[in-house]
This record gives structure tokens, C-alpha cells and sequence, in this order.
């Protein structure tokens, strides 16, 4: 989901720790290192990595192409294969006809048609091109904060890994206890209080 | 220190708790929500709103949906033990608008809409079309931190147990027996 679609949905991190000055060309490197390769990677069914925020299928960060302002926006790119079961049954049903015919058996093994199975995902992934999908990432380093622009578990599993990878900083993601414990507005607020609370039962 | 995960779902409630204050607030003090000072934004209650009843083995959910979410159908189920999970709100200030679902237990916003930005028709309209829809993001996050602030300085008080959920318990009776009519 784009920061600039008419409907957007946020993710909230605090960003443990500080990066080394200067500060943009940490960025720079961090982002460079796990950058999504130009070219398709034929093999693997799935692959992450960053992209530019206003061109994600030219992966590049030149010219600080990453800095807007007080942020650093990119996106974090995932290309995924998805191979259509009803393909694979077919081209299944294919090859176990072929091989009945060649060995002259009606029925194969489980291990045989487990082996065809496995061998017809394989051509199939070489031919079927990845699906992009991008959710851009704002960083408000200032703020320590990253917006991230979905809600959904994988790609919200993808940034936290490869954010570690790339920079070195750990994200925690925001939620009521996390807020509490260190959201500026809270500095000064005693931790100890909120831990034994227990929910109110307003009525009943 | 608490495990993540642990203190995602050992502390969820007090996101609920949140947002079952924020209704009573914006349903009877709309305007202020309870501050002497009028905010610079004024919240009114969207279309859809999440409740969930805690029970010992298994949750009980109820969805209210609606061009003017009906506020009466949500009594009874707060009535019968339950607090807001999910809340579509809508803000103004005075130039600008939004709408949005707040969840509870993440303080996530979900299928935000805003104000619109300045057209994109060239490449070097897109930094300032993003500094703006930033400015506006960051606007209404900042509103809602500033409320999740307040309840929670609240809510370690004597002042929870012993003024505001009295008021919330009025509240709800009050407007049940109206409902009832």
C-alpha cells in the first residue's frame, strides 16, 4: 500500500538505537546492501529487499533519492511466485500419465508421484514470473519512528528482519504497553504502575 | 522486562479500555473531550464500531455498522460486559478532515482517508504531495497519542476506579433506560 494512496492503513516502530554520522550515507549503505536485484532471481519462490520509493522496479539510491524532507522514505519490495494449484495438478496428471505409459504400471508409488509433484513446482517457478508487491516505509530518524505502510503479518515480519540486517537497529512495534514505556510523551511516566494492572469490569 | 508477545496480549485490555473512554468522551463531551481548553480537533464517532465481551472461554463479538454507526445497539453490549475494540472515527480541525479505524490493542489505523493533497502531475510535485499527506498523518497521530496519554495517566490513578468508571457506568445505564423507551 502506497503513503500516497487515498486510503492508507500504518504500522507503528520505535527505532532502538542511533546510526553512525553521517547519518544519510549510513542510510545509503544500509539500503545498498539489501537491495532488491535488477535482475529476477529465477529460482527462489520468494525474495524481499529495498526500492525506491518513486521507482521500486529500478532499484537504485542514488542522489539521496531516499531523503524527502526531514524522513527517509523507500519501500520494501517483496516478489513472490505463486504457483496456481489447479497448474499443478495439471501438469501433475501430465507427467504421472507419461510415466504410467513409459513403465507400462497403472498406479505410481507415493514417493514417485511426491518426486513428479516437487519436480513440476520446479519448472513451473522457472517459468512463472514474481509478483511485486511494495509497501513504502517512512523514517523519521529525528523522532526515532517508522511508519510502515500495511498492516499484514509477512511483509511486517520482512521489515523487522531486514531492517535489523540492514542497519543494525532493532524496531518495536507500537502498542498500548510499548507506548507507554517509551513514547516521549511519556517520559517521567512510572512503568511500575502500569504493570499490575488489571482490565475494569465497568459492568457485570 | 516482558517478553513482546507477552505484553501485546498481558496489556491488550487497556487499548480497549481506551477506546471504550474515548466513546463515552466524544458522546458527552464531543467538543472539549474532557479538557477545560477545547482541542484543535473536534472527533465524532464513524460508522462502524467493534465490541468485544471477555469471557473466561471464549470471546463474544459484536460489529455495529451503519452510516451513523448506531450508538443505541452498542449500549447493550457494554451493558452486558463488553468495551470497544475497534472504533471508526471521524476528525476535524479547521482546515482538514479524516476518517479512520482505530484498533485497540495495536493503536493501529486502518483505511485512513484524509484531506485530499495537492495533484501529482509532475515528478517534483510528488515531495511536496508527500510532505503534505506526512503532515497530515503525523497531525491526527499526534491527537490520538496526546488522548492515549491522558487515559493512561488516568488509568494508574485512584481517580479511574473511583471517578471515571463510576461516570462510564452512568453513562451506560442512563442511556440503556433511554433506549428501553
Amino acid at each position: 500500500m502506497s503513503l500516497l494512496s487515498s486510503a492508507i492503513s500504518i504500522t507503528r516502530y520505535r527505532v532502538n538505537g542511533t546510526l553512525e554520522d553521517p547519518i544519510s550515507d549510513t542510510v545509503y549503505l544500509g539500503l545498498r546492501k539489501n537491495m532488491l536485484p535488477d535482475i529476477e532471481d529465477v529460482e527462489s519462490a520468494q525474495s524481499a529487499g529495498w526500492a525506491s520509493f518513486q521507482d521500486p522496479f529500478t532499484p537504485s539510491f542514488e542522489g539521496s533519492s531516499f531523503v524527502y524532507g526531514n524522513y527517509f522514505v523507500f519501500s520494501l519490495r517483496i516478489d513472490k511466485k505463486t504457483i496456481p494449484s489447479k497448474l499443478v495438478q495439471k501438469y501433475m496428471a501430465i507427467e504421472i500419465a507419461k510415466k504410467c505409459q513409459a513403465t507400462g504400471r497403472e498406479f505410481l508409488s507415493r514417493n514417485e508421484k511426491k518426486m513428479i509433484k516437487e519436480n513440476v513446482i520446479s519448472i513451473l517457478g522457472l517459468r512463472i514470473p514474481a509478483t511485486p508487491n511494495i509497501y513504502n516505509v517512512l523514517w523519521n530518524y529525528e523522532a526515532s519512528q517508522i511508519w510502515f505502510f500495511t498492516h499484514l503479518k509477512g511483509p511486517n515480519e520482512e521489515l523487522e528482519t531486514l531492517f535489523k540486517t540492514s542497519f543494525g537497529l532493532v524496531l518495536t512495534r507500537i502498542f498500548p504497553f510499548t507506548f507507554a514505556e517509551s513514547f516521549p510523551g511519556m517520559s517521567g511516566f512510572d512503568l511500575d504502575l502500569l504493570t499490575p494492572l488489571s482490565p475494569t469490569k465497568i459492568l457485570r | 522486562m516482558l517478553d513482546i508477545a507477552t505484553a501485546y496480549n498481558r496489556y491488550k485490555f487497556l487499548g480497549h479500555e481506551f477506546l471504550t473512554w474515548l466513546w463515552y468522551l466524544i458522546e458527552t463531551d464531543g467538543y472539549r473531550l474532557g479538557q477545560v481548553e477545547p482541542p484543535s480537533i473536534v472527533l465524532a464517532l464513524g460508522k462502524r464500531i467493534v465490541l468485544e465481551n471477555p469471557r473466561e472461554n471464549h470471546a463474544e463479538k459484536v460489529t455495529i455498522k451503519g452510516e451513523y454507526a448506531n450508538f443505541e445497539a452498542g449500549i447493550l453490549p457494554l451493558r452486558q460486559g463488553s468495551l470497544v475494540t475497534e472504533l471508526s472515527l471521524q476528525a476535524k480541525s479547521a482546515e482538514m478532515t479524516w476518517e479512520f479505524n482505530l484498533k485497540g490493542e495495536s493503536l493501529s489505523v486502518s483505511n485512513m482517508k484524509m484531506s485530499t493533497t495537492g495533484p501529482i502531475e509532475s515528478l517534483d510535485d510528488v515531495e511536496g504531495a508527500l510532505l503534505e499527506k506526512v503532515y497530515l498523518i503525523e497531525t491526527i497521530l499526534q491527537f490520538i497519542d496526546m488522548l492515549f496519554e491522558r487515559f493512561l495517566k488516568i488509568r494508574v490513578t485512584s481517580d479511574w476506579d473511583e471517578k471515571v468508571v463510576p461516570r462510564i457506568r452512568r453513562w451506560i445505564i442512563k442511556n440503556e433506560d433511554r433506549s428501553n423507551l
